[in-house]
C-alpha cells in the first residue's frame, strides 16, 4: 500500500486522505440518489422523517455505544437492555394505572423511573470493566444473557399491552402540523377534518426523534467540548498514560458504560412510545446496527478515535437502507447483509487509507 | 556547584524482592540544574532505584532528602506533587491526541461556556504550550497534529516540555535517546543543556555511554546493587566508567586474553 502514497503528489494525498475519511458521507448521499430514482416517493418530506423515526433507535444505541467505542471497549449488551427497559417501562405504566394514577402521573413516573434504573446495567458493567479487568466483550456479553432473560421473566414472554392511548398520541405525534388553508398548530392536527384535509395534512418534527437527537446533541457536546470528553478519548489512545496524568480512569469507565445502558433505556422507552406496547425483543437486532453505524462513523474498534457527527451520518446510512429497502418492497432481512459488508468495508478502509496517507513518514 | 545544598539526597537506601537484595545502601545526591548519568550493567539496581524516587517501590530501608527535607515518597503522585517527574521510555503520551493536549493531559485548562458549563480552553492551552516549546527550543511545526505524526525525537521533546510546564525541578529520563536516530539523539541532548542551565535537574539513565558523556557532570555507578563508583565527567573516561561497571577483574581478564 506504501506504494500508492508515494507517486502521488502532496495535494493528491490531501485529497486521498479527504475521501478516507468522508466516504461514507459520499456513500450516504449515494444510496439516498440511489433510492431516489429507483423507489417510489423515496423522495418525499414524508418519507425522510420516516427514515427518522425508524433511526431513532439505532442512533440513541449508537450515541452510547460511541463513547464505549471510542474507550477501546464494546457493549454489546445495549440491544437487551434496550428491551429490558421497554419492558420495565409499560410495566409500570399499566402498575399505575391499575392502581388509579392517571395516564399522565403514570407515564411522566415511568419514564423517570425507567430512565434512573437504565443507569445500573452500565454501572454493573462499569464495575466489571473498570474494576474488576473482565473484558467488555464478557462483561456485557454476560449482561446481554441477563437482561433478555430478565424481561422475559418480567414479561412472562408476552408483550405488555393495555397502555393508554396518550402513549402512543406522543409517541407517533409531530411537533408541528400544516393543514394549507389553515395554518400551523403545535403537538396536535386541527380538530374535526374532512377525508381531503387529512391526505393534506403536512406533519413535521416527529416527536421520537426529536427528542432523540436533543439528547444525542446535548452528549455529543460532552464528547467533543469537555474535560470527561477529553479523557474518554485519553482512555482509548493510552490507558496508562491517561492513569499516570493522574485521570480518574476507572470512574470515567464506569461512566461512559452507564451512558450506553442510559441511552439503551432511553431507547426502550422510546419503543414503548412508539409502538404502545413492552416487548422483550425490542432492540435484539439493534446492537448490530449500533456498533457498525458507530464504526463506519469512523470509530477504531481499537479505541481512541471516533465522534458524534460521524455515528450520526453511520446511523442514517443504515436508515435509509433500512427505509429503501421497504419503499423497495424487499424483506427486511436483507438488509442484514448488507449491513454486515459494510461494517467489514469500513474496517478495511479504516485500516489500509490510514497507511496510505499517513503524513510525515 | 558544590557549596550548594543538593536537591535530591538520598541516603543507604536498602531495597529487597523476596532473598533478593536489589539495592545495598545506596547514596546519591542531585545539586540543582546538575545533570547525573546513572550507569550500570542490566540488573544492577539503577531502574529500582529510579522507582523508589519516583514512588513506584517503597524503599525498605534509607532516607530521602528533597529541598533539605526529608520526605516519605509513597505514591508516583506524591512525587509529581514534590516536582520530581520521570520520563520513562513509552513516554507516556496518548497518540491520538495533539500536543497541546497532551501537555495538559489530566490537568486540562476549562473555561466557562454560556457563563456555566466547563469547557476545555483549547486557545489557552495552545498558547501555554507554545511558550514553553518555545522557552526550551524544541520546534514542532504545529501544536494541533496528532502525536501519531511525530518522529521519536518530537515526542520526547513533547513529554518533556510537558513535566516542564507543571513545574518539574528534578526530570528522571529512562534511556531518552534509546529509540532515536543520530540528528534527533542529538537534539535530545542539546534540550538536556537547555534544561540544565534552566535550573532544572536531571538524572540520566543511558546505556548510550557517549550520549553521558556528553550531557551529565557527574557519573554515578553501580553494579549488583551496589554504589562501585562516582565520578566528575570531566576527570574520568569511558574505559575507566566500563570497568566500574562490569568490575575490573572482568575487564583485566579480557586484556589478557587479547
Amino acid at each position: 500500500m506504501r506504494r500508492v502514497d508515494m507517486v502521488l503528489s502532496e495535494k493528491g494525498r490531501e485529497r486521498l486522505y479527504l475521501l478516507g475519511k468522508s466516504w461514507i458521507f459520499l456513500f450516504l448521499l449515494g444510496e439516498a440518489v440511489i433510492f431516489s430514482f429507483i423507489g417510489t416517493g423515496f423522495f418525499s418530506a414524508k418519507n425522510f422523517q420516516n427514515i427518522l423515526v425508524a433511526s431513532t433507535t439505532i442512533l440513541l444505541l449508537a450515541a452510547g455505544e460511541t463513547f464505549v467505542i471510542i474507550t477501546g471497549g464494546i457493549d454489546l449488551s445495549v440491544g437487551f437492555v434496550m428491551g429490558l427497559f421497554c419492558v420495565i417501562s409499560a410495566k409500570i405504566i399499566v402498575s399505575l394505572q391499575a392502581l388509579g394514577f392517571s395516564p399522565v402521573v403514570s407515564l411522566v413516573v415511568s419514564i423517570a423511573g425507567t430512565l434512573l434504573l437504565g443507569l445500573l446495567p452500565g454501572l454493573l458493567n462499569g464495575v466489571l470493566v473498570a474494576k474488576l479487568r473482565v473484558p467488555p466483550f464478557i462483561a456485557t456479553f454476560g449482561m446481554y444473557g441477563i437482561a433478555y432473560g430478565l424481561s422475559e421473566i418480567l414479561c412472562n414472554n408476552v408483550p405488555i399491552a393495555g397502555l393508554p392511548s396518550l402513549v402512543g398520541f406522543i409517541g407517533n405525534g409531530y411537533l408541528l402540523y400544516y393543514l394549507p388553508g389553515r395554518g400551523f398548530t403545535w403537538f396536535a392536527p386541527p380538530e374535526g377534518l374532512g377525508r381531503g384535509e387529512v391526505r393534506a395534512l403536512l406533519a413535521l418534527f416527529p416527536n421520537v426523534f426529536l427528542f432523540a437527537i436533543l439528547v444525542v446533541l446535548i452528549f455529543a457536546f460532552i464528547l467533543s467540548r469537555t474535560q470527561f470528553g477529553q479523557h474518554v478519548y485519553a482512555i482509548g489512545g493510552n490507558i496508562d498514560a491517561a492513569r499516570r496524568a493522574g485521570i480518574p480512569v476507572e470512574r470515567d469507565l464506569i461512566r461512559v458504560y452507564m451512558i450506553s445502558s442510559f441511552f439503551a433505556a432511553l431507547s426502550g422507552v422510546m419503543y414503548t412510545l412508539r409502538f404502545v406496547t413492552g416487548r422483550a425483543d425490542a432492540g435484539s437486532a439493534r446492537m448490530l446496527d449500533s456498533v457498525v453505524a458507530v464504526v463506519i462513523g469512523g470509530a477504531s474498534l481499537y479505541g481512541g478515535t471516533g465522534n458524534m457527527i460521524g455515528s450520526i451520518i453511520g446511523t442514517l446510512v443504515i436508515g435509509v437502507l433500512e427505509t429503501g429497502m421497504v419503499n423497495l418492497g424487499l424483506p427486511t432481512y436483507n438488509k442484514y447483509v448488507y449491513v454486515g459488508v459494510i461494517l467489514v468495508l469500513a474496517v478495511l478502509i479504516d485500516q489500509f487509507f490510514p497507511e496510505m496517507v499517513r503524513k510525515g513518514e | 556547584m558544590n557549596e550548594r545544598k543538593p536537591l535530591l539526597e538520598v541516603k543507604n537506601i536498602v531495597k529487597r524482592f523476596g532473598g533478593l537484595v536489589a539495592l545495598n545502601r545506596v547514596s546519591m545526591e542531585v545539586y540543582p540544574g546538575e545533570v547525573v548519568g546513572l550507569l550500570g550493567d542490566n540488573g544492577a539496581g539503577k531502574s529500582t532505584l529510579i522507582k523508589i524516587v519516583s514512588g513506584v517501590y517503597r524503599a525498605d530501608e534509607g532516607e530521602i532528602f528533597f529541598d533539605g527535607k526529608e520526605v516519605k515518597i509513597t505514591s508516583p503522585m506524591e512525587a509529581l506533587k514534590l516536582g520530581i517527574e520521570t520520563i520513562y521510555q513509552d513516554l507516556a503520551l496518548a497518540e491520538n491526541l495533539n500536543v497541546y493536549s497532551n501537555i495538559f493531559l489530566g490537568r486540562e485548562k476549562l473555561k466557562k461556556a454560556l457563563g456555566l458549563i466547563p469547557v476545555l480552553d483549547h486557545d489557552y492551552m495552545l498558547q501555554e504550550s507554545h511558550k514553553v516549546l518555545n522557552r526550551l527550543g524544541i520546534e514542532i511545526p504545529s501544536l494541533k497534529n496528532k502525536i501519531k505524526n511525530l518522529s521519536g525525537g518530537q515526542r520526547q521533546s513533547v513529554a518533556i516540555s510537558r513535566s516542564i510546564y507543571w513545574n518539574a525541578r528534578l526530570l528522571i529520563m529512562d534511556e531518552p535517546t534509546a529509540a532515536l536516530g543520530v540528528a534527533e539523539q542529538r537534539k535530545v541532548l542539546n534540550l538536556v543543556r537547555t534544561l540544565s542551565e534552566q535550573g532544572v535537574s536531571i538524572i540520566i539513565i543511558s546505556h548510550q555511554l557517549y550520549d553521558v558523556f556528553q550531557v551529565a557532570h557527574r557519573l554515578v555507578v553501580l553494579r549488583r546493587g551496589e554504589k562501585v563508583g562516582e565520578r566528575l565527567t570531566r576527570e574520568t573516561n569511558p574505559d575507566e566508567i566500563v570497568s566500574l561497571m562490569v568490575g575490573a577483574e572482568l575487564v583485566q581478564e579480557a586484556r589478557g586474553r587479547e
